[in-house]
């Protein structure tokens, strides 16, 4: 066998890391399965899909985080080199959720794994009217569903457009262009 | 039967029981707060109409579905994705040298609020330091690109409401300060200059001169609109009271900028979370307390001022050395050098054919545009394009403040509002 195997058999295990961060600290302690990780100086925790809501309740009820800064998803599938915390089981899809808190003045993303064969998602809209946008936005470009969203459609491409644009596995290509309530079938 | 529902009663009935359901559901405001579909129920005499997708005050082509008694606007969804053009997806195809000439597309208004928040992002994963003065250039670059950003709202928004003789105005002074962003960058719009590592080229010749004569000419005409308008009674008519929000629906909504500011929350990112080096810099945030168009008006027509302030320290504090890192990995070697050193060339050619590469990771930057708070979520895998290039638009999510904004407003404000919210299609579609 190779030297760099026989390195990784020695390797010490890493050990859990603690949260330096009070607000990650306490999600995690409350959500099970929640892992802190710190990139590039800024606070994410790696949460469960199905606390999606459950988090965003409690950060704003309980640690004043005031304001849902954007949603987002990334396609993993073409990755050369995965980035993700270490301990945490990793899917296709990640979803990406930034909160600000105005009253603490400091931000945190929470980031939950999204399987290919379940993309659904627990939606935030009961908590945060804002997410509506870019919830409806994911949904579009890489169709993860929201579950409880009020407004479930797509919004930046028409209504009977097939696939979703930003999975990697849908590659560009010429489409004819037709707007939404032309009657034309595609 | 049809003669019950043709009953003024009944339908007067039928009307009042629609909207109690509602409440039962929560206040009707929550609907449109929240985007609902259209519920099922009839809500007795009213019609639903479109403004847009071509409109002149739409701003480009967006699509406003209201429903309307008589001339009261009852609920309001905006349509949009007219613009959409795939610039995320076009992102991941670009190499970090590239991407700059793609975000900058996007808010055509504010194109170098764009450039500064994806090349933050990228240095942010190579942990690149920027040498003083190109964070100096930055910061003046952007702070005048605000300057032409809401000169052309006082433009449109004027024209929207009526008073077409500002339009003229407005573009009048844009164009001055355009003329400048041309000197310095080379282009009036789209402007491509603030690369990852710093800034495309040195501030020219004779900058300083320049910029404090267009930065006066544009002091006289904020001071010309300021007369003509602010005190106006047709305007104060048209914009006071009109369309409010409460900075708990800001909150609620995602809001940010000048629409936030304007509920009396001072909120700015240059000095709650200071970036480049506004921290060095004597400003003040604008805010107003009553959340209606007047404020939004007022505050950007302000924020012009400030805009001014900064950009004439940063003409008398700029910093002396380079304007763009000398780190090699990410800058090109000087063009006289291509022309002495084979592997200068080979190393121009490299950087410009493959680029270069970004360690794995992901990050989120935010600055304070125009138009609020722009972010750029980007993931590397370590290669030479993102996988992942996400932005943040504020006009994408201050759109949504439409809804409780236009509520039992009049047709004739509904255009108003959409206006003092200042979207940018480009930027909201993407």
């Amino acid at each position: 066998m190779t030297d760099a195997v026989r390195e990784e058999d020695h390797e010490p295990e890493t050990p859990l890391e603690v949260p330096s961060d009070a607000v990650a600290a306490a999600l995690c302690e409350r959500f099970a399965g929640s892992t802190f990780f710190e990139s590039l100086g800024q606070a994410v925790v790696y949460i469960d899909k199905a606390h999606q809501a459950e988090v965003a309740k409690y950060l704003r009820d309980e640690e004043r985080f005031t304001m849902l800064i954007d949603i987002c998803a990334v396609d993993h599938v073409a990755d050369a080199v995965r980035h993700c915390a270490p301990g945490v089981t990793q899917e296709r899809f990640e979803l990406v959720t930034q909160y600000l808190s105005h009253a603490r003045n400091r931000r945190i993303r929470t980031i939950a794994q999204i399987s290919d064969s379940d993309t659904t998602a627990p939606s935030i809209t009961a908590v945060f009217p804002g997410a509506n946008f870019s919830e409806r936005e994911t949904f579009d470009l890489f169709g993860i569903e929201f579950e409880g969203h009020p407004d479930h459609s797509r919004i930046l491409l028409p209504d009977d457009w097939e696939g979703h644009p930003l999975r990697k596995d849908y590659a560009p290509a010429r489409v004819p262009v037709t707007f939404k309530g032309d009657p034309s079938p595609r | 039967m049809s003669e019950l529902l043709n009953d003024p009663e009944t339908q007067r009935l039928q009307y009042q029981t629609a909207e109690s359901q509602q409440e039962l559901r929560g206040s009707s405001k929550e609907i449109v707060m929240t985007g609902a579909p259209w519920p099922d129920d009839d809500l007795g005499d009213t019609m639903i109409i479109n403004m847009g997708p071509q409109h002149p005050s739409t701003h480009g082509v967006l699509r406003i579905m209201m429903e309307l008694d008589s001339e009261e606007v009852v609920r309001a969804k905006a349509v949009i994705g007219y613009l959409h053009t795939g610039m995320e997806k076009t992102g991941e195809e670009l190499t970090f040298v590239q991407g700059c000439t793609n975000v900058t597309r996007m808010d055509y208004a504010s194109p170098l609020s764009n450039e500064l928040v994806y090349c933050l992002a990228a240095e942010q994963l190579l942990s690149l330091e920027i040498p003083e003065r190109a964070t100096w250039i930055r910061m003046m670059l952007v702070e005048l690109n605000r300057i032409t950003s809401h000169l052309l709202f006082q433009a449109t928004n004027g024209m929207d409401l009526g008073a077409v003789s500002m339009m003229l105005y407005g573009w009048r002074e844009r164009e001055e300060a355009l003329r400048l962003l041309e000197i310095i960058t080379g282009l009036r719009m789209n402007h491509n200059f603030i690369r990852v590592g710093g800034v495309a080229a040195d501030l020219p010749d004779n900058w300083q001169a320049e910029t404090l004569a267009t930065l006066d000419k544009v002091a006289v005409g904020v001071d010309s609109y300021d007369t003509l308008l602010s005190g106006n009674p047709i305007w104060r008519e048209r914009t006071v009271g009109v369309g409010t929000i409460t900075t708990e629906e800001c909150l609620a909504h995602s809001i940010t900028g000048p629409v936030l500011r304007s509920t009396g929350f001072a909120w700015d990112l240059r000095k709650a979370q200071p970036y480049l080096a506004y921290e060095d810099i004597d400003f003040d945030i604008i805010y107003t307390d009553n959340g209606d168009v007047f404020d939004r008006y007022q505050i950007r027509l302000e924020e012009i001022r400030e805009s001014i302030k900064i950009v004439k320290q940063c003409v008398a504090k700029m910093p002396k050395g380079d304007y763009r890192s000398q780190d090699r990995k990410v800058t090109p070697p000087p063009r006289a050098r291509i022309d002495e050193s084979m592997e200068a060339l080979i190393h121009h050619f490299k950087l410009f054919t493959e680029g270069f590469k970004v360690p794995a990771g992901e990050t989120y930057a935010q600055v304070e545009s125009p138009r609020g708070e722009i972010g750029c979520y980007m993931v590397s895998d370590g290669g030479a394009k993102p996988v992942r290039m996400h932005i943040r638009g504020p006009s994408f999510y201050n759109l949504q403040a439409m809804g409780p904004m236009v509520k039992n407003a009049l047709v004739a404000d509904a255009v108003a509002i959409v206006s003092s919210i200042d979207p940018i299609m480009g930027e909201v579609d993407r």
